[in-house]
């Protein structure tokens, strides 16, 4: 297939950045996005010019690395689908494809369509944990947790921390990834003790590092290529208010 | 070639086989608490290994750096890991034990590991699962709230733990929320992006890293009183392989260089079920779970040069190859023979799929027999990954597969303690050769980064720390300021080759060279070829690589050019192990030592040591050590899966 690329194409945190467009004629429908990329990168180097800055790693659609806006959808047009697992065979043959980096205040570009996702990480170590040193663990089986728990807490956890919940958001708000961690910790017994200054902390450092309010647009849901339920964050919302009135009494 | 007939000495403690590690325990001196926090510590790499090691040696007292490539510690390659953790838990009570793992590891190695370290690893494992399940790692449970197990890799008992296909996920994500909570009480300091690209030794011992800033460019040394390398395996040699695409050897490969030793290179796993190659754009191999082997059967048309598709082929013209060979163990025969088998069947030009290279696996049996309700919800996600890779429906037509690089199990060379033969230089996980021998069972690689990170490093470093009181040097040491020009000339020895080919041009070729010449199958005539072209391929790169930009912003060529350079050197080490040891043992099959029904023959008598290789210098072969293998307890067999 033929494709027309627009491309976003930024040196430097502080460059106004732009989109640029790229012709590629040889596209084969098996090939998966970042291959297609990767096509055009070597295109790009034999022309003399700078490859096209992403990132990636797992290639696998679970270490969260790949991080692009596809004509105007965090990791494209396919449902539960991150970009490196998206193949060329979703899109037809003379389309304009546009691909821009993951955007959020808390997301800042550093080059290309590599932002930094830092405020993720500061988030997780304000109180996304356990404090369970190492060592003092007992029997695996002395606590049964329900099935039905255990799975809630598996559904939660399955979030791969990619960002494309705040770059669908209308505000940038992190929520759906707060809401995923604080629902997985607190469906476990192991997470109760710690249960309310988690959520005090995270929810703290979201604000601080930028991230906007939820106004329930769930368009977080929409895209997550893990499918992380958007009814994680009313019961974020809940152990929030109860927070709130324990503080009061 | 030198041989060091110096026996290596691994420091094993004396005693019974089941007491060794409690009485190395008691023996090992110890740091008093309030001296912790006077020890600084670099660890290289956040996967499993390492940030199990950050976050436990944190919160001993000491004060850890911690370096990954990543934009963040989580997502290390260990992310990637699907099927499970082996622990000697027994739960099932299907007569597990910690001697019959350590036994079933020692046999699935073929006989290629130290004894005392398997044991202690089965010993370590049963703590492992309990310190994840504090953690909050949510493991599968039963209707009653208990764990649940499987049987994975054909062990003839469930002992292995897992997160739906997401173990490497959870368990990573267990140790980096151990490791985030250090770095928000400021006992950690993580470096994200941060690539080390040399290892500083002063007067003997290791005293710190060089590092390039992957966002900034800027070089930069780092001093500490140990330096602690999780920095993972080294498939990627192969271009194409199911690991991460900025999986590299370039930390360990530095530490060669600086003399650490590095321990059977040429022992690589081939998994055998992946997803074929399916054009020459192709990036890297998705390995899909070996569980599908429970329920899929694996055949190719009897015929070379088959056209029909598979389902005009009449069940008669049909080869249950795996079946047919190995009856006992069929389709689920282990890794290195089914992806033996898959080659030989494709060698013979009855390969499937456009290339030829492929095999099918066909559950068409299993939803006859159990309905595709059953199948779907063993394996829907799979083959909903499946279907979005290849496009094809594989509840209509049968699976391609295709064998690929997964795992290696050559590393640098540690003793029992995990220290290389550099002092203070310590090697966990994947990066070391220590525990898997020639061959790697399914669910044991996340057991063994656990064990090496969470329960073995904490007091094996304490040891070094307590007995040897290794000097912290400033980075202004000529070591560390000899070392950044070093890396600084590198650098720009390779922005100004300006030649006329890309990096991953050079990388291909470089991975087909050693898939044809040390992959599945070895010869000498193969292997010698590939040490022809290596280095020839190496020259050719340094004369015409094209990387373009500059080393102070962020350049993902010149990230890639650094390390297919290493690779471009490694490999050559990988062959001349490959050619040195003549046997076939574990996933080195050398084709010149086979049985007469073309099973894999070792050579107790002559290759029942650890290869370990010690670099001279570009131009002068590596010098072989030999570590001598002593089986006291698991008697070296022929493994038979007939
Ligand atoms: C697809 C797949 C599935 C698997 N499934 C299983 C399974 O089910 N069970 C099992 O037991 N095993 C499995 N394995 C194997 C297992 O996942 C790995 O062996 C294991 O996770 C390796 O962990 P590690 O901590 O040693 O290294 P890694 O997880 O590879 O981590 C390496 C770390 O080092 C860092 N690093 C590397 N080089 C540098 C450098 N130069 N500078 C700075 N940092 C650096 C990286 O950033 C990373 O943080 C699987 C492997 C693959 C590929
Ligand atoms: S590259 Fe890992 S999820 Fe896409």
């Amino acid at each position: 297939m033929k494709l027309t690329l627009r491309i976003w194409r930024q040196k430097s945190p502080n460059d106004q950045g732009r989109l640029v467009s790229h012709q590629l004629d040889d596209v084969s429908e098996h090939m998966s996005f970042l291959e297609m990329l990767d096509v055009l990168n070597e295109k790009l180097l034999a022309e003399g010019q700078e490859p096209i800055a992403f990132d990636h790693d797992c290639r696998e659609g679970i270490c969260g690395t790949c991080s692009m806006v596809i004509n105007g959808v965090p990791h494209g047009p396919e449902r539960a689908t991150t970009t490196c697992q998206l193949h060329m065979r979703k899109f037809r043959d003379g389309q304009t494809i546009t691909v821009e980096p993951f955007r959020a205040k808390a997301f800042p570009v550093i080059r290309d369509l590599v932002v930094d996702r830092g405020s993720f990480d500061r988030v997780i170590q304000a109180g996304g944990f356990i404090s369970a040193n190492t060592g003092g663990a007992p029997d695996a089986n002395a606590i049964p947790i329900a099935k039905g728990e255990a799975d809630v807490a598996m559904d939660a956890a399955a979030c791969i921390g990619c960002g494309a919940c705040v770059a669908a958001c209308p505000n940038a708000s992190a929520m759906l990834f707060v809401a995923a961690k604080v629902v997985h910790l607190t469906h476990l017994p192991q997470g109760q003790p710690e249960r309310a200054a988690r959520v005090r902390e995270m929810v703290r450092t979201m604000d601080a590092e930028g991230f906007g309010y939820c106004s329930n647009h769930f368009e977080c849901e929409a895209v997550c290529p893990k499918e992380i339920s958007g009814r994680f964050i009313s019961e974020l919302n809940r152990e929030f208010r109860e927070l709130f009135w324990r503080g009061k009494s | 070639m030198a041989v060091d007939t110096h026996a290596l000495n691994a420091g094993i403690p004396s005693g019974p086989l089941a007491e060794k590690w409690d009485r190395h325990r008691f023996e090992m001196k110890l740091v008093n608490p309030a001296n912790k926090r006077k020890f600084d510590v670099i660890v290289v790499g956040s996967g499993l290994a390492g940030a199990s090691a950050a976050a436990t040696l944190a919160e001993l007292g000491y004060n850890v750096d911690c370096f990954c490539y990543q934009d963040s510690a989580r997502r290390a390659h260990s992310i990637a890991a699907q099927g499970g953790i082996n622990a000697a838990k027994n739960y099932q009570n299907d007569g597990d034990s910690i001697y019959r793992l350590f036994y079933d590891t020692v046999k699935g190695g073929d006989f290629r590991a130290r004894e005392a370290n398997v044991y202690r690893l089965a010993q370590i494992s049963t703590q492992i699962i309990d310190q994840c399940v504090a953690q909050g790692v949510p493991f599968a449970r039963d209707y009653g709230g208990l764990l649940d197990n499987r049987s994975f890799g054909g062990a003839q008992v469930s002992r292995t733990f897992y997160a739906r296909g997401q173990t490497g996920q959870q368990l990573l994500l267990g140790a980096c929320q151990a490791l985030a909570r250090q770095v928000g009480a400021g006992k950690v300091k993580m470096h994200e992006r941060t690539e080390m690209l040399d290892v500083v030794l002063v007067d003997g011992r290791a005293a710190g890293i060089v590092t390039r800033d992957m966002v900034s460019g800027e070089i930069r040394s780092w001093s500490a009183n140990a330096v602690i390398l999780a920095t993972g395996g080294y498939g990627n040699a192969f271009f194409l392989s199911t690991n991460a695409k900025g999986c590299n050897v370039t930390a360990a490969f530095r530490a060669w260089k600086k003399g650490a030793l590095f321990a059977n290179p040429c022992f690589t796993q081939i998994h055998p079920t992946c997803i074929p190659v399916s054009g020459d754009y192709q990036s890297k191999l998705t390995l899909m779970s070996e569980s599908l082997r429970n329920d899929g059967r694996i055949w190719v048309p009897k015929q070379p040069g088959e056209t029909r598709a598979p389902g005009q082929i009449p069940e008669a013209e049909r080869d249950y190859y795996l079946e047919r060979r190995y009856p006992s163990f069929g389709n689920l025969s282990p890794r290195d023979i089914a992806s033996r088998a898959a080659k030989e069947v494709c060698d013979e030009g009855r390969g499937v799929g456009p290339t030829g290279l492929g095999v099918y696996l066909d559950f068409a049996d299993a939803i006859q027999r159990l309905g595709r309700n059953v199948i779907e919800q063993r394996y829907g996600n799979l083959f909903q990954m499946y279907e979005r890779i290849t496009g094809e429906d594989p509840y209509a037509v049968p699976m391609r597969i295709f064998p690929a690089v997964h795992y290696t199990m050559g590393g640098t060379w540690v003793d029992y303690n995990l220290m290389s033969t550099i002092p203070g230089l310590f090697v966990l996980g994947e990066a070391n050769f220590s525990d898997h021998g020639a061959n790697r069972l399914g669910a044991s690689a996340l057991m063994q980064g656990l064990a090496d990170g969470y329960f073995i490093i904490p007091y094996t470093l304490g040891n070094y720390f307590a007995s040897q009181a290794p000097p912290r040097v400033g980075t202004d040491h000529a070591e560390f300021r000899g070392a950044e020009t070093a890396v600084r000339e590198r650098i720009q020895k390779l922005l100004s080759v300006n030649g006329s080919r890309s990096v991953d041009t050079f990388h291909r070729e470089l991975g087909l060279a050693l898939w044809t010449g040390c992959g599945m199958a070895r010869n000498a005539t193969g292997l010698k070829q590939a040490l022809d072209r290596i280095p020839a391929l190496r020259q050719e790169f340094w004369e015409d690589v094209n990387v373009v930009g500059g080393g102070e912003e962020l350049n993902v060529t010149l990230e890639k050019a650094g390390r297919v350079a290493d690779f471009l050197e490694f490999a050559e080490v990988m062959c001349l192990d490959a050619l040195t040891r003549g046997e076939s043992c574990g996933g080195h099959f050398r084709e010149e030592h086979q049985t007469e029904d073309h099973e894999a023959k070792r050579d107790d008598e002559n290759f029942c040591h650890v290869s370990a290789w010690e670099y001279t210098d570009i131009d002068t072969a590596p010098k072989l050590h030999k570590e001598p293998l002593v089986f006291e307890h698991a008697k070296p067999s022929q493994r038979s899966y007939k």
